[in-house]
């Protein structure tokens, strides 16, 4: 019988019931997370020592995220979980891992990709002023450090996380300025009948909304950002509402427009995308069990497509039972099919919340010539307009090439969904027909003196 | 519904060689459509380490480099940018009394045909260029060799041949070439069908099966040459760096990140290429042995690309040994970013005149065609071949 060495990217709500699925069934998985501690973004944990209680750092969600934290606490005598370990490399059945400096082959049979997500940003003038964050890395400051991004904070952008976020930061002290929605009431409204098939999560929605608003927050909706303002640091926002400008004092921004899948790895590996529609993204394909196009990979959670982590720890589980019926094992088929049901729930939720916060799609367009787009290189957007109409680049790798766009430290990963959307807008396509940027090795950057050992651990399958 | 067009002379493949014969041919008026498979100088034009560079050469491409010197003075004329091109010099180190007499050898060889060679000892070095590491030997400095962005030059030749009425075509993939007697007819596909007079091989690594579809195989393999970049560190160094040998080679660009190549990728298909895990390691470890200051800088991206190589190192160029008409430019080594524009200009002659103003008999292809073909499963050569040797 063929050795099965399972290896499970990412240690959040989906790699984390991955891992329970396989070490259900007698596998040893190793969990590479490049987190020190496993919870995953949504789920973070702070540093040892930091005596909050879990019901303040996640409140509503404290359950789950005690639930994921104590299966994996229980799972760890039968894992081999490798906190601090950036996987910077992939080809063949072989990881590169750099872990304290040392960068170490990591052979594998199966692989289960559950590698999260980050921040959707689009760039508005100012957005580089000292003070502004995305939603995401404003929450994981309050997470992990109990710190906040300032004392007097604007939030702004769309989906669930700007409520949530805003109401986190007010009970934890800070004073929320305003809620700037992008979305309209009418969408929200709109997406109503959806919604009512997750009444649990509408009901915290409207919670928080209800909240904020006793509270005496600002909530406005139909916005569009004019700039930040501030040189050293924020002194304040305005912002586009019914034809009218009107400015907020703050000193810290928090914005965001939903989540950005993390592929690099997918991509790396050769693994086939399709253009997500509801995500207007890039995303591996897969089918309903979490397989991508490549035999022994598998991608869950937010880093397969944006579905929050409730659909995270669901998807985790389904892949890594799809990873037992492929390699023979004892599988629960009956399981399988419960959690491809309530995915598919799931996801017609996500279709409600698309309608209800969706996508600014003319922001891009708005954007004025001289913000920047790609902060590592510098890069405008009238430098890629201007590259678009002067040399006919169509699509995003050339762009990368004639501009610089995505060429730098965060090789895309923060710009890329921005640029793609001015170059569609420029030339006239759809997001879906400029393209995504190709990506190569090192996902983040390692520094060169990494030690490298040259040969993977043997592998027998 | 097949497209029919009618030209004089049609070239297969866009790099900085198809495109600058587009340039050159014209610029004196001849008709021409180029077919290029992706986007004009995406492939190994576009994406190779950007030297320019003369010296390493050997003397058969004197002429030919001396000429592409001149030709890269005159860029923004040529192709309407700069193309960051720096004449910051060529440094090429020895790290043994040995590669010093070597670099000597290679001094006295090629006087005369303007580089000025200047051989530094160990102590000239450490006096210019404080931040090589300890273990050099000497070094030979040809001061107007220099390094460019070969991700905006090799692009920009494809448009300029375009403004001047070139008919090029991107995302065209030619699907057979043939002589029918009279004319040359190029197909791409059921889509596009050229015929014209002449016809000008310039695809690359993918060149060698045109030349076989004409009766002319060669051994023409594709190699992946192995390049890195750092983030932007602060300005130390202007001078591109190769070493005696190959092995390895750097030069930093004005906004600070340093591109560093040695060794080879992957071949990850037919057409495709991967920096590929097991180099990466060597090529970190040389890179800090040669740069020490890059001990505590970061590497944000690994990559390679296609390029075409001929077991002696030097390109086919000039007529088909078989058919009338059809030129060959391909198999540069991985190291024809500096001569390209210069191998273009010879083309536009070939069809033009009839024949080049600089020597090219060295590049002909009975070299290889002859040799019943023994030299096809010659394996590939076991001495290191890099962008930057010999």
């Amino acid at each position: 019988m063929s050795i099965v060495m399972p290896v499970i990217i990412g240690a959040g709500p989906a790699g984390v019931r991955a891992a329970q699925a396989l070490v259900a069934q007698g596998l040893r998985p190793v969990i590479l997370d490049e987190g020190l501690r496993p919870g995953g973004q949504i789920y973070r944990q702070p540093p040892p020592g930091f005596k909050r209680s879990k019901s303040v750092l996640y409140g509503f969600e404290h359950r789950k995220a005690k639930a994921v934290h104590d299966t994996m606490q229980e799972l760890l005598s039968q894992v081999d979980y490798r906190p601090g370990s950036l996987v910077w490399n992939a080809e063949g059945k072989t990881l590169d891992v750099l872990r304290d400096g040392v960068s170490t082959a990591v052979p594998y049979t199966h692989l289960i990709l559950a590698t999260g997500a980050t921040d959707r940003v689009l760039p508005f003038p100012g957005w580089l002023t000292p003070g502004v964050y995305t939603l995401g890395g404003s929450q994981v400051a309050l997470k992990f450090q109990g710190c906040a991004i300032g004392s007097s904070v604007v939030f702004m952008g769309t989906g669930p996380l700007l409520y949530l976020v805003a109401y986190q930061y007010a009970k934890a002290g800070a004073k929320v300025a305003a809620v700037l929605d992008t979305s309209r009431f009418g969408d929200r409204l709109a997406a109503l009948p959806g919604m009512l098939r997750a009444p649990g999560l509408l009901a915290k929605g409207l919670y928080y909304m209800g909240w904020l608003r006793a509270h005496g927050v600002p909530l406005h909706s139909g916005v569009r950002p004019v700039a930040v303002h501030g040189g050293d640091r924020v002194t304040g926002l305005s912002y586009r509402q019914d034809g009218q400008t009107r400015t907020v004092d703050c000193d810290a921004v928090a914005y965001g427009l939903a989540l950005r899948s993390e592929t690099q790895l997918a991509s790396l590996l050769g693994c086939q995308f399709e253009f997500n529609t509801r995500d207007r993204n890039w995303t591996p394909l897969r089918d309903a069990a979490g397989r991508s196009s490549v035999p022994g990979i598998y991608v869950a959670g937010d880093g397969a497509a944006i579905a929050g982590a409730d659909a995270a720890e669901l998807s985790g589980e389904r892949a890594a039972l799809a990873l037992l019926e492929d390699t023979a094992a004892h599988y629960d088929a009956q399981r399988a099919q419960v959690l491809e049901a309530r995915l598919a729930a799931n996801s017609r939720v996500r279709d409600a919340l698309e309608r209800a916060f969706p996508f600014p799609v003319d922001w891009a367009e708005s954007i004025a010539d001289d913000t920047v787009i790609c902060r590592c290189e510098e890069v405008t957007a009238g430098t890629l307009r201007h590259a678009a109409r002067d040399t006919g680049a169509q699509e995003m790798n050339r762009l990368k090439a004639l501009t610089r766009v995505g060429m730098g430290r965060c090789q895309g990963r923060m710009c890329g969904t921005a640029a793609a959307e001015v170059l569609a807008h420029a030339v006239g396509r759809k997001p879906a027909d400029v393209g995504r940027l190709r990506n190569q090795p090192p996902v983040k950057p390692i520094p060169v003196r990494v030690v490298c050992l040259e040969r993977p651990e043997k592998v027998s399958t | 519904m097949t497209q029919r067009i009618e030209t004089e002379v049609a070239i297969i493949g866009g790099g900085i060689v198809g495109a600058s014969a587009a340039l050159f041919l014209r610029r004196q008026g001849v008709p021409v459509v180029l077919l290029e498979a992706a986007l004009c100088g995406a492939k190994a034009s576009g994406v190779n380490y950007g030297g320019v560079r003369r010296q390493g050469r050997g003397l058969e491409q004197m002429p030919l480099t001396q000429r592409a010197h001149e030709l890269w003075g005159q860029l923004p004329e040529l192709i309407g940018i700069d193309g960051e091109y720096v004449r910051s010099g060529h440094l090429k180190l020895a790290f043994s009394d040995a590669d010093m007499a070597l670099l000597e050898a290679y001094r006295d060889r090629t006087r005369g045909f303007g580089m000025n060679l200047e051989l530094l000892d160990r102590r000239a070095l450490s006096q210019r260029f404080g931040w090589l590491g300890q273990n050099v030997a000497g070094g030979s400095f040809c001061p107007e060799d220099g390094h460019a962005n070969p991700r905006l030059v090799s692009p920009a030749f494809g448009r300029a041949a375009s403004a001047l009425g070139a008919d090029v075509r991107e995302g065209v993939r030619v699907t057979s070439a043939e002589h029918d007697g009279s004319r040359f007819i190029v197909r791409a596909g059921d889509e596009l069908e050229v015929r014209s007079r002449y016809l000008l091989n310039c695809a690359g690594a993918w060149a060698g099966r045109y030349a076989e579809s004409f009766g002319e195989a060669v051994p023409e393999t594709a190699i992946h040459p192995l390049m890195m970049v750092t983030e932007p560190l602060p300005v130390f160094m202007h001078v591109s760096l190769g070493v005696q040998g190959g092995g390895i080679y750097a030069r930093q660009v004005a906004r600070g990140n340093c591109v560093i190549g040695g060794g080879r990728g992957v071949s990850s298909g037919p057409d495709l290429a991967r920096p590929g895990r097991a180099n990466v390691g060597a090529l970190m470890a040389n890179a800090t042995q040669l740069l020490p200051v890059l001990q505590g800088a970061q590497v944000i991206r690994f990559w390679t690309g296609v390029e075409g190589n001929m077991p002696d190192h030097n390109p086919v160029l000039g007529p088909s040994a078989k058919v009338p008409g059809l030129f060959h430019a391909f198999g540069l080594s991985g190291a024809g970013f500096q001569i390209g524009p210069a191998v273009g200009e010879v083309l536009s002659e070939l069809v033009v005149r009839g024949q080049s103003s600089i020597p090219i008999d060295a590049f002909r292809i009975e070299r290889y065609t002859d040799a019943a073909h023994g030299a096809v499963a010659r394996p590939e050569s076991v001495r290191e071949q890099t962008l930057e040797s010999p």
